[in-house]
């Protein structure tokens, strides 16, 4: 039985839609534990990009292939994963890992990171 | 029309780029009709649940990065495929050509209706709240995409847009590539039509509720025009884009020339939302007939666009015995037969896989047509097998879709 491309890996949509985390029970995460959540993101935005290397104090622009759609997936993957808003006047901190960690760190205090 | 016109105005096909669910290139394709090959397989989809679709599986990372596929489209993904293939099959120098030169024009039954479900999908799971609507909804969705993505990967900066024609947009695509070469726009069209309409469970379900979607234990004979036990459509992805020049072009870099655009016509029947109207048909029939100076007798296969259902079929034989009736050496086939309704692919598709018989002078057959129905029959349709033929000089493409709206293509062989 063949299934429906759409709903999988391909297009890049999970099979199921994500239930959005809850905070109850949460723990504080981490800086390095942070800096994974954005790594499994950038991870979807860019597949076809080695970001093993990645220089954390280097804007993400000049290492990756990063334009203002995917600067939005950022946002948006954070708000569907851990119910963090960023209003648009912060977007300038996404600007490299340093930058995002420092700027995440307080609003993922008490997200549970499972 | 077609006598007096000048090289320059006469338009021809120098590539062909496709993707069938039997097939991902016009040789691939070609042997499957004429080995009677189906693609049609068992396939689910959302909320419909277990159904039959003719599915594609052409390489998608072929011209397409990982990324570009997760920010596009299928239609996107099929069209570039399609596009890529064509050009290449052209022999063209594509980093040499002035990309300003070059239009794209892509026919399309619908288009935004995959996106728009899988967004309502996904949105289900954040009780709705739109802040989690995907800020790609609009790019992927706006009309054009297809062509749009074609563009981008192409780097064309010419014209780009889809012909949203129904089931006739195939045809519609080509005869707007026609049309653009014929008033200077473009010195090269990519046109066609694509389909990504499986991946839609809204397309599945309206058929289903409409009474008009094929069911069958074997999938491989669900689709099954003009045949008795007929039970409806069996919806197919896939698509199909040629390289159109002006004849004056395609001679001046002695290119392969698969045939020339010799007629074309477009009509509506203004009569009813989804049941055709043969005397329309017909009319466009002739109308491209008359356009290319040719004679109903001259034809030596007409392509027929029945889909299986079972008023469609008998509308379009009623159309084509008024047109061609007792003359008795025209050949009749049908491609969903074997794919099932590739919808703004369809016409594209079913002229292309017929463009091969100016060479090999075979007429594939239309399968799974084990008893014909009465009100269907056509003297001259091919049956199961394909039928040899001492000449074929003229090509015939029927491409009819809901709202009334009928196309027909022309091609005629090109001496070399």
């Amino acid at each position: 039985m063949l299934t429906d491309r759409r709903f999988g890996a391909i297009a890049g949509l999970p099979a199921q839609p994500r239930a959005p985390h809850r905070a109850s029970g949460a723990i504080a995460m981490t800086a390095e534990e942070i800096r994974q959540v954005v790594l499994d993101i950038l991870a979807d935005i860019v597949p076809d990009e080695d970001i093993s290397n990645l220089k954390d104090d280097v804007p993400f622009r000049e290492q990756l292939e990063l334009d203002s759609m995917d600067f939005l997936d950022i946002v948006m993957e954070l708000r569907k994963r851990y119910r963090i808003q960023i209003p648009e006047k912060d977007y300038p901190a996404l600007g490299s890992m340093k930058s995002t960690v420092e700027y995440l760190e307080p609003l993922m205090r008490n997200i549970n990171n499972k | 029309m077609h006598a007096k016109l000048s090289d320059q105005l006469r338009i021809v096909i120098t590539g062909v780029g496709l993707t069938a669910p039997n097939g991902n290139s016009l040789p691939e394709f070609r042997a499957a009709l004429l080995e009677g090959r189906s693609g049609v397989a068992p396939f689910e989809t959302r909320y419909f649940g277990p159904t039959l679709a003719g599915v594609c599986n052409f390489d998608e990372l072929k011209y397409q990065r990982r990324k570009d596929l997760r920010r596009g489209t299928r239609a996107g993904s099929i069209g570039i495929y399609c596009a890529r293939e064509a050009v290449a099959d052209a022999g063209l120098n594509w980093e040499k050509i002035d990309k300003s030169t070059v239009g794209i024009y892509v026919g399309v039954t619908e288009h935004g209706n995959v996106e728009t479900e899988n967004e309502i999908y996904l949105l289900k799971g954040y009780d709705y709240d739109t802040q989690y609507w995907s800020h790609h909804h609009n790019p992927r969705t706006v009309a054009n995409n297809p062509a749009g993505e074609i563009s981008l990967n192409m780097g064309v900066t010419g014209p780009h847009y889809t012909v949203g024609a129904a089931c006739a947009a195939g045809n519609a695509g080509i005869i707007q590539g026609v049309q653009m070469l014929r008033l200077g726009e473009c010195d090269l069209a990519l046109c066609g039509g694509v389909s990504e309409s499986i991946h839609t469970f809204g397309i599945f379900a309206s058929f289903h509720s409409q009474g008009a979607l094929a069911r069958h234990e074997d999938p491989t004979k669900a689709s099954r025009p003009f045949d008795l036990a007929r039970t409806g459509i069996v919806v197919a992805e896939g698509g199909c884009m040629f390289v159109l020049e002006r004849l004056s072009d395609a001679q001046a870099r002695g290119a392969k020339i698969y045939g020339e655009i010799v007629g074309y016509a477009m009509n509506s029947d203004a009569v009813d939302f989804v049941l055709p109207d043969p005397a329309r048909q017909a009319e466009c029939i002739r109308l491209a007939l008359r356009r290319a100076g040719i004679s109903a007798e001259e034809v030596d296969i007409v392509s027929t666009h029945a889909t299986g259902t079972i008023t469609g079929d008998i509308q379009e034989a009623a159309a084509l015995r008024q047109v061609f009736n007792g003359q008795g050496r025209t050949l009749f086939n049908n491609t969903k037969s074997f794919i099932g309704h590739a919808m703004g692919a369809a016409g594209a598709l079913e002229l292309a896989g017929n463009l091969p018989s100016f060479e090999d002078r075979l007429c594939h057959p239309t399968i799974n047509l084990d008893q014909i129905d009465p009100e269907c029959d056509i003297p001259g349709l091919v049956a199961n097998k394909p039928q040899p033929m001492d000449r074929v000089e003229v090509i015939l493409n029927n491409s009819f879709g809901m709202l009334g709206i009928n196309s027909v293509v022309i091609v005629k062989r090109v001496e070399q």
